[in-house]
Parts: structure tokens; sequence; C-alpha cells
């Protein structure tokens, strides 16, 4: 397993959708704000563990940890540029993906 | 292990035999590439002689002792490994008249190629044929009436029929 | 919305000018769909495994993404009808978000549809004779052909034909649907070539030999990617009667010998770089020997069938040169320029080609919203035989327009915005949607494109800079070309920044040739910078009539170098 540097959370793409979503406290969200944050290896592997069993569900895909920074407000960031694009969706269309729900844009 | 053979699960009636197992005088068995030459100057008429080969393996390695063949099994190190096929295409092409067999992890949505580059039957283990029944099998080769290619075996050709539309 | 009739002026008996599904096809794409909608009701249930599904639906042309799946469907040879053009503006409208991307590989991608509605929108396409069979996946991938065929001044042959009866040919290929790694096809019928075939797996380019007799150059072993080669010669002569025989040889050696251990390393122009184009030819040749070759021998009826749907539309007779035309372009200079820049020479004397740019000052290029699609599909009955095609360098192009039209024409794109006079130019850039959509992206590329565009807006300016192709790739894999761009930009991560290695240079053409790396990497607000920098000097040392690749290859690399090498001098860390 990689090292534990940074606080993590499971990212992971709905099947039926493809929507991206994050491990919650009690389940999958649609919103990285709410996702379930591990802090040490242990929690990171049992988030691992969490999203393995819902593969084998059939209720998500392409599930991975990612590195996150913790705001003031305690929500988690994604520290990669790639995965803040996922947080939030396409940067050449802010009408379009999660930001555009966020913001009140065209659903 | 699990055998499909036209869109059945079907018993198997060769045995695979490992290669500390002696060859035994008489039954249908398949035994592994290296041990072929010595299987086939000693198994008597008696006993049907198979084969399991890697999909790497030079058609012409078995040409020759293809007379005496009555199995060749060819092995799927992964289902998306598709040498298996232009293998097989080979041996048909060749002559060979035998039972044509995959060996693997093929997913039923191969089923119709398999067939359609000369293979008659699909070994899969037990794990994948629980997931994948026999009717998800037998549905695979009817998905298609035609296929657009020719020289391949199986399902009619849509060129050989426009063809023959064209000539009537 | 126009303010024109169209339905008026649209053909009641709009002639065939592609393709059209006889009975054999159309039920052979219902099958796959219905085979696609079994494959996601099996997928859902767990019968497949995300690994055992993905390969079918990669052949099924569709993706995961970073934001969502991706489904990328097949136009095939670049045609299109204008009721499968409304087709595609429907599916987007109602599946999608209301627009698409007109790729470089003459697809078009919806990046927001999900798993459970495919197997609709396939079915959707299917009543308009389309399909996404074989846009993905280590398979033979949807074959192209030059945008100008049919219509081209310098062509043979047309390449339709061809490549029509190879897209049957190769469509669910029992033996080469699961190939070391994707395979693509493109097909040449003209003396350009605009189909890029130095740099496909396989490219065909149709000759004629001493005796008239029409054939084709096989080029085999080119392509982009992370190890960019050009394509070698392995059948100079190859008779249509022999074509089909000679190509199942090829795979069948690629199908066996192709390397399966390193996917970097399993594309067929690994296989010929590694070998030798001498042993591949021997052991295409051998191949070719051993076979039943009369099993694939061509089939003349068949390919006439196919031909018959390529005929050129009912064109009238007209004078070459038209003089409403010429009065037009003297009263609207804006759309002089486009005549002069985006409007093409026909074959057929007092009509035009016209290319319809995607890539307005500062959009996303390839991107076309439904209504936009409408425009176009509108547009091309009412002035073109209701057919378009979609090109390599993500542009439309509507293929016969009376030069008498073209002002009516202009008048009605501008309207929708899609008279942006840039074809070829600068700002006519080829972008992959890199990590604004793509999960495999290690820096973004459509912004990159748009700072460009915004930077040389002035289109005066853009014009006396001339033809110069710049293609951007958010990643190795090159899917925007940046290899064969005249000035080629690659995105990379840097230290966890998105970073930009710019390459000169490279050229798609018969002249094929792969771009060299100018320097080490720049951020993405230096990216236009440099850029500026690079053209103003060309623009300095040019001499009459050079384009931009013309002063680069004469004058050469280093002395571009030291552009960028005195920029960094100049106090900007580069
Ligand atoms: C958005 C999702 C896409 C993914 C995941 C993707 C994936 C890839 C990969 C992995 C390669 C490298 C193949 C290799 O070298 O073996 C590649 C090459 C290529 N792709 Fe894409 N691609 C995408 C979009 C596009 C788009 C939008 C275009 C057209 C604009 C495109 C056109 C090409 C071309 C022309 C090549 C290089 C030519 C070649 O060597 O095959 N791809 N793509
Ligand atoms: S070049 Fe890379 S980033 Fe761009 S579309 Fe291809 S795979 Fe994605």
């Amino acid at each position: 397993m990689a090292q534990f540097k940074h606080p993590q959370i499971l990212i992971a793409s709905n099947l039926t959708d493809g929507e991206v979503v994050f491990l919650g406290p009690s389940g999958w969200e649609r919103d990285h704000r709410r996702a379930r944050v591990a802090q040490n290896a242990e929690e990171a592997a049992a988030l691992e563990a969490s999203g393995k069993r819902d593969i084998s569900a059939n209720r998500v895909v392409d599930v991975y940890l990612a590195d996150v920074e913790i705001g003031g407000d305690g929500a988690p960031t994604p520290m990669h540029y790639r995965e803040r694009m996922r947080v939030k969706g396409p940067s050449v269309r802010l009408d379009l993906g999660k930001q555009a729900a966020a913001s009140g844009g065209a659903p | 292990m699990a055998l499909i053979s036209n869109g059945r699960f079907v018993e198997d009636a060769w045995r695979r035999l490992a290669d500390e197992e002696a060859l035994p005088k008489a039954g249908k068995v398949i035994v592994s590439l290296p041990r072929l030459q010595h299987a086939l100057e000693v198994v008597g008429p008696e006993a049907a002689l198979g084969v399991i080969v890697p999909n790497t393996t030079e058609p012409s390695a078995l040409i020759e002792a293809s007379p005496r063949l009555e199995l060749v099994s060819i092995s799927f190190p992964a289902f998306s490994d598709g040498r298996g096929f232009s293998l097989a295409r080979l041996l048909r092409r060749a002559g060979f008249k035998g039972e044509l067999r995959a060996s693997g992890r093929l997913v039923a949505d191969q089923y119709s190629h398999a067939v359609g580059c000369g293979f008659d039957t699909i070994e899969i283990p037990d794990d994948l044929a629980e997931r994948q029944n026999e009717e998800q099998w037998r549905a695979a080769l009817n998905v298609y009436a035609m296929s657009y290619q020719r020289g391949y075996s199986g399902r009619g050709s849509i060129l050989e029929a426009r063809r023959s539309a064209a000539r009537s | 919305m126009t303010a024109i009739d169209l339905r008026a002026a649209q053909r009641p008996n709009a002639p065939t000018t592609t393709y059209r599904y006889d009975d054999y096809d159309a039920a052979f794409v219902r099958e796959r769909v219905a085979e696609f909608r079994e494959q996601v009701r099996r997928r859902l249930s767990g019968a497949l495994t995300e690994e055992e599904f993905r390969p079918f639906r990669l052949m099924n042309g569709l993706y995961l993404q970073l934001h969502a799946y991706m489904l990328r469907v097949a136009i095939p040879y670049g045609t299109l009808t204008a009721r499968q053009m409304r087709r595609l503006a429907d599916i987007a409208d109602k599946w999608d978000k209301g627009y698409g991307h007109f790729t470089t590989r003459q697809n078009l991608q919806y990046n927001w549809p999900k798993l459970v509605d495919t197997p609709d929108i396939l079915e959707a396409l299917a009543d308009v004779e389309m399909h996404a069979i074989q846009t993905s996946g280590n398979c033979i991938r949807n074959v192209t052909a030059d945008h100008f065929a049919g219509v081209a001044p310098d062509e043979i042959e047309d390449p339709r034909p061809t490549a029509e009866f190879l897209r049957q040919w190769s469509s669910l290929h029992p033996e080469f649907s699961f190939l070391p790694r994707k395979f693509k096809i493109a097909v040449t019928g003209a003396e350009h070539d605009r189909a890029a075939i130095l740099v496909h797996d396989i490219g065909l380019r149709i000759v004629r030999n001493a005796e008239g007799e029409i054939g084709y150059q096989v080029v085999v072993g080119g392509g982009l990617g992370r190890s960019p080669f050009v394509g070698k010669v392995v059948g100079d002569f190859v008779p249509r009667h022999y074509l089909l025989a000679f190509l199942e040889a090829i795979l069948r050696v690629y199908n066996r010998f192709g390397r399966r251990d390193n996917k970097y390393k399993a594309r067929i122009k690994i296989l010929v770089h590694e070998k030798g184009i001498d042993e591949i030819r021997a052991a295409v040749e051998a191949e070719f020997a051993a076979m039943d070759r009369s099993v694939f021998a061509h089939d003349p009826d068949e390919f006439e069938r196919i031909a018959a749907y390529f005929a050129p539309p009912p064109y009238e007779t007209l004078p070459p040169t038209s003089d409403v035309l010429r009065a037009a372009k003297l009263d609207a200079p804006a759309f002089a320029n486009f005549v002069d820049v985006n409007v093409s020479a026909h074959k057929i004397p007092g009509y035009a080609i016209v290319t319809v740019s995607l890539k307005p000052i500062g959009g996303v290029p390839g991107d076309a919203t439904s209504d936009q699609m409408r425009v176009l599909a509108d547009a091309s009955e009412r002035f073109g035989f209701g057919e378009l095609r979609v090109s390599h360098e993500q542009n439309i192009i509507l293929p016969h327009v009376k030069q008498d039209d073209l002002f009516a024409l202009w008048r009605l794109l501008d309207a929708a915005g899609l008279a942006t006079a840039n074809a070829g130019l600068v700002s006519d850039i080829i972008s992959c949607p890199g990590m604004d959509y793509c999960s495999l992206a290690t820096a973004r590329s459509i912004p990159i494109a748009q700072a460009i565009s915004k930077r040389f807006s002035d289109m005066s300016r853009q014009r006396r800079i001339g033809k110069l192709g710049i293609k951007i790739s958010g990643c190795i894999n090159a899917c925007g070309h940046h290899h064969v761009g005249a000035i080629g930009i690659l995105g990379l991560e840097k230290k966890g920044q998105e970073s930009y290695q710019i390459t000169l240079g490279g050229d798609p053409t018969f002249s094929a040739s792969i771009g060299e790396i100018l320097g080490p990497g720049v951020t993405a607000e230096q990216t236009p910078d440099v850029i500026e920098h690079l053209v103003d000097f060309y623009l300095a040392e040019r001499v009459e009539g050079e384009t931009f690749i013309d002063t680069w290859r004469r004058i050469g690399h280093a002395r571009f170098k030291d552009v960028l090498r005195r920029e960094g001098e100049d106090g900007a860390d580069i």
C-alpha cells in the first residue's frame, strides 16, 4: 500500500450513470464535502475495503483513494488538480457538472 | 470446469492428464504439448489423444501430429488475448478436423467469435459458469443472424447472401 | 432560429450521397443494439464484471471519463446526411447536455450519457443508420477517409466505397476483435493526403499502375501516441482484387505476433519497428501466399453496389466562376475573407467546398451545440444536397455548394456563430478534450487552445500569418495529434502543476514528419506568449510565399530554439 501522507477520501464512479461519487459515513455521496475522511492508513484501508465490497455489489467502478486537505469548515478538498476537476466539472464549461448544481446553474 | 458445446453445458468426455500421471491404455486424454511426442509414440489405438497448447504455438508443431490428434485445446491466458482465434483458424486451414476447444476465462459474448474461428467447444472455470449460465451462452449464439465476413464458420455470410440475391 | 423558411427550400427527393443500409445492414446494427442492451443488463446484474464488460462497452464506443460516461459515435468516412445530423442534435438534447464534440477521428462524442440510457441512444442512432460500433477497443476502429472525398479535384478515386467495404468487413470480425491493441485504418484516393494515412496502423492510398489498373499502396505501422512513427510501405501496389486478403494477412500477423506484454508497446508500429519492415513484409507475404485468397477475392458486384451510393449528386451545368459571388465579395469584405480562407476548389465548375469552422475565437475546438447542428443540417439541405462531412481538423464540411449560393450560406452560418473564417489558420486549433473531460489526461488542453485563439483574435493578423496548424494533446497518447502539428503542444504534469511541452515541424501529410521538441516545458500562462513569439519570429524571418513550416524547414530548428531561450533570459522563468 502507498505510504499515508495526507488525509484521504474514497472516490469512485457510480455504475449506472457514471457520476463521480465519494464514500460518506453512510453510503456514496455526490458531494465530496460529505465524504468520510481517513486520517491514517488503517482508516484508509477501511475505506478501500468498503469500496471493494461495492465494486463486487456492482454499485461503483474505478474506485481509488485521493489525498485531500481539510479546509476551515472541516470539508475535504482534493490536493491534485485532477481530482479537483472531478469534484467540480469541466473548467471550460462552468455550466456543467457538479459546479453547475452548486452555483444554482442549469441542472 | 464447465464445458460448452452447441450452446449447452455438457459432460466432458475427455480427461486432462497431469504431467506426472501415467498414460492410460484406453480412454480420451488430453496431454500437455511437451508430452505430446512421447504420447504419440506410446499410446495405443484404443486411446484417443488430445493436446492442450499455449496460444503462441506454431501450428506446424501440431500439423504433423494431426492425423492422430482428435482434440486440440487452445489456452486463453486472458479472455482479451485473441491469439487463440488466429491459431484456431490456422489449424482449420491446415486441415485439422478434430475437436477444437478454447480453454480459459472466455466470456459468453465471445462465443460466436470462437465458433467463427473454428472452435467446437469452450471450457471455462466453474466460478465463471456460475455467473454466466447456460442460458447466456445459448443466447450468445443467436444474437446475430449473419456476419459480414466470408470464409468464417458459424453464421451465414451477408456477402454471400447479397451475391446470390443479385444473381437470382 | 433563422427567419428564412427552410422547409420550402428543401429538396423533396434529395439523392443519396452516402451509403444506405440494406436489410442486412439494418438487421445487423439492430442486433448489435440488442446485444448491447443485454450486455448492460448483465453488467448491472453482475453476470459481467467491470473487467469483463469494459472491452465490450469500449467496442461499442462507451468510455468512463472524469465526470461521466462518454459515448463515441462513428461517422463513417466522415460523411453525414442532414437527417443524421439532426438526429445527433436530438440525442444531445434528450440524453446529453445539448452539445457534442467532433473529434479528429471522424467521430462525435457525447460527454454525459448514462450507462442505462446508452441502449436507447444506440437505438435512436440505428433509426438513422448510425452506430457506435468499434469506435474504441482493441479492434479495427472506424475506418476514416479524406473529408474531401468525391469532390476534390486531385482525386484518383473516391475512397469511401473502399472505406465502407472495410467498415463492413471489420464489423465484429470473429478473428480480429481481440487484438493486442486498437487498429486504425485510413484511406485516401487523392494526391494530397487529407486523411493522415502515414500515421495510421494501416494507411491505404488508392493508386493507378502503369496499366491504368486501380490498386492500393499499403502503408503499415504509423501512429502517434507515446512513440510516434511514420508508416512504412508494406505493399507498393496491391490490386483491388487482393486488398481484403492482404489486410487479413497483415491483421493475422499482428494478432499473432504483436506484443501483449506491455500495452504501450502493443501497437503494430512497435512490431514493425522492432522486427523491421522487411521481416514484417515477408511474414505478411508468406501468410498471404498460404491463405485461401479466393474467399477474400474482390467482389466487383458488391463493390459496385456500394460505390453506386456515392454517385455524384445532380450538379447543374454552371460556368466556372460566379458573378454573383464576385459581386458579393466586393460588397461584404467579411464574406470575402470567409471565401478566401474557408472555401476550397471543387472538381465541378461553379461549385465549391465550404469548411465550417468549429473553432470560434475562444471556443472549445470541435464542440457544436444541438442548435448549431440543426443549422448545419438545414444549411446542407438548402445549399448542398443534404450532405455534410466531418474533417480530422474537427470542422464540418459542406462538400457541394454552388458558388452562387455562397453568400446566402455565409449569412445563415454567420447568424449561428458558424462563420469564423479561420480554416487552416493559427486559431483553427486541433485539441483533444484533455483534463477537462479525459480520465487519462495529465493536463488540460482546451483552455490552452482558447488562450492561443484569443491571443490571435485579430483575423487580419491570422491571415498574414497564413497556414499554421497548432495541435494540442492533454497527455502522451496524442489524441490531439501534437506530434504532427507545425506547432505541437503536449500537456504534462510537472511537480504537481500543468506543464506544456512545445514541438515544432510536425506534418501529417505525405511529407509526414514528427515535431521536434523546442525546450523545457512552460506553464499554461506562458504558453500563449511563447507561441506568439515563435509566430512573430517566423513572420520576421519568412520569405515571400512561405508558411510557418516552410520557414522552419529552411532556417532550422535551432533558430527557433533560440527564441525560447532568449525569452527565458528576458526574465520569464521557463
Ligand atoms: C476522451 C477520451 C479519450 C481517450 C480515453 C483516448 C485514449 C487514447 C489512447 C490511450 C491513445 C493512445 C493509443 C496508443 O498509442 O496505443 C489514443 C490515441 C489517439 N486518439 Fe484518443 N482518446 C480519447 C479521445 C480522443 C479524441 C477526442 C480524439 C480526437 C480528437 C482522439 C483521437 C486519437 C488519435 C488521433 C490518437 C493517436 C493516433 C494513434 O496512434 O492511434 N482520441 N487515444
Ligand atoms: S491525448 Fe490524452 S488527454 Fe487527450 S484525449 Fe487522448 S488520452 Fe485524453
